[in-house]
């Protein structure tokens, strides 16, 4: 042991392989002298290893999600076929101007955001109240946690199936619930807003439990004594929860917001299968329900145009920035009224 | 100490002083938070639950009857007799058997990557000082505001140039790693991770490396464990990128469920038999490790 140390400090290549705690502190600090390569490489490894360590991630991000991003924007403003990936015609902004003039355009952004407003509103809302309800001490906590979240486990596909049969016109569950208490058969698939309700319950159903438990963890970090504080001011259990509660978790309200927003804007699994097969894409026969993530997938997997395809991305990205400044805005101009 | 962190999250108050929030319980209830539950609390609970676990029973049910029955009024309540058969039929129809395989590869792959890549970018993020350290985090939680689907049409060509269309390292590729994932990281190990522990190993001579594998791992793991689990949750359920870019000939198992709505098998029963065995892993994960997973989702909710 003793004479591998010695041959390995005499062949001058110290510090390379450091032995780590298992190597004795006295006998690093004999070996100053030529201990000079190895404080150089000590420094090139604390200034170096941290952007190592980061440089995966943003290599990834870079080469498959920033740069292709980016490249969209390029691509949206040519020509470009599926069958012919390589050749791009420069057109200009025509994609945009055709998209502006194509009715199915605004008729896919109004359905994401009708479907959007229909799925986030009563999910958070739902996710509030269930958060409240699991604050309190429970017996059996875990399985109401677990068994909020299972949905979450479910994929897109399995959930939407499931969730056509339920609204099945003829022989699905719901129509036949609804017909207990006289209501006549919905035609849910066929019928504008009441294909976009159900879809929105396969999203509202998915995503509620989530967010109740992302409430919850942040209900669980507010400070005691702030309700000690409203209760001996003599405030309800509702008011503490409207003063208290609601300002407490405000960040991961707004958290949940900017997620789902995120979310609503890209639908696309959903609707899909919920149109079963061909009326799928077109999201309905009279394109009732079919979002700005189907129209992309047509445009481009379809109709083969992958220009336009790009042109109806680039606009859901600018539609996305477009709501946040808008949010922005609204927060500002609330905190500056109140 | 730092191992039982996780489990211990959802039952105790999430506060630093973890363990000595029990004994104060008569202050807490006092101060109007944690009231025990009244009956009416149980009962909307009960009816949530309900409402959660329903649909995946009503598949059960569903796929362990015949198609004449599923289609009949009032639909069916309680299982048949067909649950075993249906299932066979529906693994062969959809080829669920290469799906599975598949999904599996992906998935594994990308939560196995995803939590290795995050652990390094998080270890960095809390503990190594380095210039640009607090720039280049915001820029990783600006990344979560850049939704990937957008990027489909040009990583599409992209993947075609590169021969993987219809090939898995398609799917795993863009996915490699997850901004989520490293703030998640970081956030757990700036608390877990004592700035002590790294110092000590800097002083017996380790490099960085070392200090990583031997001093940050072991103190990472539960939170490792989390991160695998809800990434793996994620990735087998991707749908968008992944039905984009594979085909019925190579498909993961959400692609692979299309095609039982896609008029192939227009057997109602054989649908939602499909819809189960497309589900049943992760419901048979959840089964084990629900616990766990409700923690990690509630961890990563507290600091983001």
């Amino acid at each position: 042991m003793a004479t591998q140390t010695s041959t390995a400090a005499a062949g001058g290549q110290p510090a390379e392989e450091p032995a780590g705690p298992v190597r004795p502190a006295r006998g690093r600090r004999q070996r100053r002298p030529d201990g000079r390569r190895s404080t150089l490489l000590h420094r090139l490894d604390v200034r170096g290893a941290p952007y190592a360590f980061i440089v995966p991630f943003f290599a990834v991000f870079a080469a498959f999600s920033f740069y292709p991003l980016i490249y969209t924007a390029w691509i949206s403003l040519h020509r470009v076929e599926l069958s012919s990936l390589d050749l791009m015609e420069w057109v200009a902004f025509d994609n945009y101007a055709a998209l502006l003039q194509d009715e199915r355009f605004w008729n896919a952004l109004s359905n994401t955001i009708t479907i959007g407003v229909l799925s986030t509103v009563p999910q958070l809302l739902m996710a509030l109240g269930l958060a409240h309800l699991l604050n309190y001490r429970l017996r059996g906590s875990t399985f109401f946690r677990v068994a909020a979240l299972t949905p979450y486990a479910t994929s897109v596909g399995a959930a939407a199936l499931v969730f056509t049969m339920l609204f099945e016109r003829d022989f699905g569950m719901i129509n036949w619930t609804l017909s207990l208490v006289g209501v006549d058969n919905v035609d849910w698939e066929g019928n504008k807003w009441a294909a976009q309700i159900a879809i929105s319950t396969i999203v509202i159903w998915r995503w509620t439990g989530y967010n109740a438990l992302l409430y919850l963890a942040a209900m669980q970090a507010i400070p005691r004594d702030r309700y000690e504080a409203a209760a001996i001011d003599g405030a309800s259990r509702w008011q503490q929860f409207l003063k208290v509660t609601i300002p407490g978790i405000r960040p991961t309200i707004i958290f949940t917001i900017v997620l789902s927003t995120i979310g609503s804007t890209q639908l696309f699994g959903e609707p899909l299968i919920f149109g079963q097969g061909p009326n799928g894409i077109t999201g309905g026969a009279d394109n009732q329900y079919q979002t700005l993530g189907l129209l992309l997938y047509e445009e481009g997997w379809k109709n083969y145009q992958m220009g336009r395809a790009a042109t109806v991305a680039w606009a859901m990205f600018l539609l996305l920035i477009l709501v946040f400044a808008l949010q922005r805005l609204l927060k500002r101009r609330s905190s500056r009224s109140s | 100490m730092t191992t039982d962190t996780l489990q211990a999250r959802p039952d105790v108050p999430q506060d630093s002083p973890k363990g000595r929030r029990r004994l104060r319980l008569p202050a807490a209830v006092r101060a109007g938070r944690q009231h025990h539950a009244g009956p009416a609390t149980y009962v909307l609970l009960t009816v949530a639950a309900v409402l959660s676990l329903f649909p995946l029973y009503w598949t059960m049910v569903a796929a362990s009857t015949d198609n004449t029955r599923v289609t009949q009024t009032p639909p069916p309540f309680l299982p048949g007799p067909h649950l075993f058969e249906n299932l066979g039929k529906a693994w062969q129809d959809a080829a669920l058997g290469k799906a599975m395989v598949n999904s599996l590869i992906v998935a594994g792959t990308i939560a196995v990557s995803t939590v290795l890549f995050a652990t390094l970018a998080g270890f960095a993020f809390a503990k190594l000082r380095f210039k640009g350290r607090n720039i280049l985090l915001t820029l990783v939680i600006g990344t979560m505001m850049v939704p990937p689907q957008l990027a489909v049409v040009p990583l599409f060509m992209m993947m075609t140039e590169l021969g993987w269309g219809q090939k898995l390292p398609a799917v795993i590729f863009p996915t490699l790693v997850s901004a989520v994932g490293v703030f998640f990281m970081r956030q757990y190990l700036a608390d877990a991770l004592p700035d002590e522990l790294v110092e000590a190993g800097r002083v017996d001579g380790a490099h960085s490396l070392r200090i990583f594998w031997s001093i940050v791992l072991p103190v990472a793991r539960p939170a490792m464990a989390v991160l695998f689990m809800i990434t793996f949750v994620h990735a087998w359920n991707d749908f968008f990128w992944p039905f984009i870019v594979l085909d019925m000939s190579n498909p993961t198992v959400p692609v692979a469920l299309t095609q039982l709505s896609a008029g192939y098998v227009r057997d109602q029963s054989l649908i939602m038999a499909g819809a189960l065995l497309g589900t049943l892993p992760l419901l048979a994960m959840f089964v084990v490790f629900g616990r766990q997973i409700v923690g990690g989702i509630m961890q990563g909710a507290v600091k983001g």
